[in-house]
């Protein structure tokens, strides 16, 4: 079984996730791009990368249909 | 919640087994007249390991007789499923292939209906079937929890632990269903629209427990997972628009914008980190964990053609 393998398992607090949002787990205060203060409240958060969330500073999963358009 | 309303030969004789007790005799029970009696059979037996029903001995969770027709009711429900499955990526990076998968996946939607053009009938339908599901979300996940590795049964309740509202009652998922439902004038009440729900609401309820229910499907149990968790977002924006623009209470709406938030997170949750670990410690399930994420989608699919033919 891999439960005890000698590296532990990474648990990272912060993550980039490829063509996808960054991951923040824990308790942050994420500042936007107007100078707004969001406090996080779940175990874990996802923040925008790509621009064109609804709901910035969090991802809305947008990202997906931008690259689903840019690749047709 | 009561049993409900047999649907043919089979659901008879086991529905009226149930409250006796008696289940020797379902030794030579009829095969299932049709899909519908099928799947309200089987979902009714599932229902014993979940919440089970008033007047039905807690007991026969476990009678054999019963555990009998459902394994044969599972292994034609899982022959028939594999049948209609294509062939799956078979690549390095599982999940850029997972979410090309998804997103190369063309079905019709309900949600860009409903956000356009349903009418306000439409939608309360649309809700009495969600019903069977929203109001107990999240819990065939948690079977898998006991079944996998240290890393993996983390990975996972970190996710679950978001679905059941951090621990707080008042955010749980299905609780924000459900008073989205009785803030529309819906009934709350667990399993009360049973039996309206049409036999793709049975099957994908049955699918969902089918693969929690039994430890040899976990891969294609977080599968499902996330491929449900990775077409939600953008849906449940369209949801909350169409409910918007419907006049639906701000209870209602707010289950499906918390969903947009949600879901985003769930996404990359159920595709990195929990189908990651687990195909890492045991790659030969990536083959079951598409199979689990196609049957999310392909499910779904069934579901909105029927609707979207019976509104036509």
């Amino acid at each position: 079984m891999a439960d005890h393998a000698d590296e532990p398992p990474a648990h990272p607090d912060v993550v980039l996730c490829p063509n996808g949002p960054i991951l923040l787990r824990g308790d942050h205060v994420v500042l936007d791009e107007d100078g707004v203060e969001h406090r996080t409240w779940r175990p874990v958060s996802a923040v925008c990368r790509c621009g064109t969330s609804a709901i910035k500073p969090w991802c809305d999963g947008n990202h997906k249909a931008v690259q689903r358009a840019q690749r047709r | 919640m009561t049993l409900p309303a047999p649907r043919g030969s089979l659901s008879e004789r086991v529905f009226a087994a149930l409250p006796t007790g008696r289940t020797a005799g379902l030794a030579d029970a009829p095969p299932p007249q049709d899909a519908n009696d099928a799947h309200v059979t089987l979902w009714a037996l599932y229902e014993l390991h979940y919440r089970g029903f008033a007047g039905v001995a807690d007991e026969l969770e476990w009678d054999p007789e019963l555990i009998r027709v459902r394994r044969g009711l599972e292994r034609d429900l899982e022959e028939d499923l594999r049948g209609r499955a294509p062939a799956f990526p078979d690549g390095e990076d599982f999940a850029a292939e997972f979410f090309a998968f998804v997103a190369d996946h063309d079905g019709p939607s309900l949600a860009a209906h409903i956000q356009r053009s349903a009418t306000h009938e439409q939608v309360r339908e649309f809700l009495r079937h969600k019903s069977i599901y929203h109001l107990k979300e999240a819990d065939h996940t948690s079977w898998v929890v006991p079944r996998v590795s240290d890393r993996v049964k983390a990975a996972v309740v970190e996710l679950q632990y978001d679905e059941y509202g951090g621990g707080d009652p008042n955010r749980l998922h299905a609780q924000l269903f459900a008073r989205g439902l009785a803030a529309s004038g819906l009934s709350a009440e667990y399993g009360a629209y049973i039996d309206e729900a049409p036999v793709e609401i049975l099957e994908q309820n049955n699918v969902m427990s089918l693969f929690g229910l039994n430890r040899r499907l976990r891969g294609a149990s977080i599968g499902f997972l996330a491929a449900f968790e990775a077409t939600s977002s953008g849906p449940s924006r369209r949801m909350a628009g169409g409910l918007e623009r419907l006049g639906f209470p701000a209870e209602l709406v707010g289950y499906y914008t918390e969903h947009v938030e949600a879901d985003a997170v769930h996404e990359q949750l159920a595709v990195r980190t929990i189908c990651g670990a687990l195909l890492e410690e045991e790659p030969h399930l990536r083959e079951d964990v598409f199979f689990g994420g196609w049957a999310s989608l392909h499910l779904d699919d069934r579901y909105a053609e029927r609707m979207l033919a019976a509104w036509a």
